[in-house]
């Protein structure tokens, strides 16, 4: 049995929307619309126009159901709609992210360089001892793993706005390279990169948090 | 190749997209380092991580009314 948060493939999924269950079309937009609005923030300039053209792409989802081929994930077609949507409001504010060019803050290693031994040393640039990533699992325990999800949450809101779009359109979306570099006008190369440096900063949240926390259920206690 | 080289390479790595030497030197590298084989699983746990539900405001109460009344009010054929 799916936890109650957990959502049926994606072929019962959209014929239960097609057939008018409310459930089910409750169900979705109640497990997707939080990430939706946190994506459209990185287009529109305030809370209120994320969450307005969270509620148009719902609309446009509700029409275009019947429309749906299934060519890709149902979620990635709702997210499609979401960023054009985002998009063509984004550019009526004159607000726009602009994917063209890297930022000097983009570029530069990803993990902290004090974790690798000096130029110089023997084993040069070889993790230091005790520096080393040590193995952690993201617990099975359904509790557990909402706090998780938490940290996540937290951390994904806290990237910059370039690197949230592209992780938030890879990972959390499904997208694949192409599509997310056709959807944001940038080149494979830069999108690898704001894509690595934001997985290497949720990497390293959870790496404190798991480290620390989670040992102790339902804490919050961080060091 | 070192780890510091490593861990800059593990999203082209898992995204299949390294020339042949290139992901070759990844793997006889990763055959040796265990801190490095750690980054990467901690790397593909963390993606796994983000593709679940992810917990937010979502939209307003009255929003999310308005749309579904909208879902029971849309005409199917």
């Amino acid at each position: 049995m799916a936890g109650p948060r957990e959502l049926p493939p994606d072929e019962v999924l959209v014929q239960r929307l097609r057939d008018g269950d409310e459930e089910t079309f409750a169900l979705v937009l109640d497990s997707w619309s939080g990430g939706m609005v946190r994506l459209a923030m990185s287009f529109v300039s305030t809370k209120d126009s994320a969450e307005e053209t969270v509620q148009d792409t719902w609309l446009a989802v509700i029409r275009g159901i019947d429309g749906f081929e299934g060519r890709a994930s149902l979620k990635t077609w709702v997210y499609r709609i979401l960023v054009n949507t985002a998009k063509a409001r984004g550019a009526k504010e004159s607000r726009t992210v602009p994917f063209a060019s890297l930022l000097p803050e983009e570029e530069g290693p990803t993990v902290d360089a004090e974790r690798f031994r000096a130029t110089g040393e023997p084993y040069a640039g070889h993790w230091v001892a005790g520096q080393e990533p040590r193995p952690w699992h993201i617990p099975e325990d359904h509790v557990l793993r909402g706090e998780v999800r938490e940290v996540i949450a937290e951390a994904i809101d806290e990237l910059p706005p370039r690197l949230r779009t592209v992780i938030t359109l890879r990972d959390v979306a499904g997208y694949g390279s192409e599509e997310v570099c056709s959807l944001l006008e940038i080149s494979p190369g830069n999108q690898r990169v704001l894509l690595h440096r934001g997985r290497a900063l949720l990497r390293r949240k959870l790496e404190s948090y798991l480290s620390g926390a989670h040992d102790i259920a339902g804490g919050r206690g961080r060091a | 190749m070192n780890c510091a080289e490593f861990v800059e390479l593990v999203t082209e790595f898992l995204d299949g997209s390294m020339s042949e030497s290139a992901e070759l030197s990844c793997v006889v590298h990763l055959a040796r380092c265990e801190g490095c084989e750690t980054y990467l699983d901690q790397f593909r746990q963390t993606t796994a991580a983000l593709g679940g539900t992810l917990p937010g405001p979502g939209i307003p109460a009255a929003a999310r009314e308005q749309l579904l009344e909208a879902f029971r009010g849309a005409t199917r054929p």
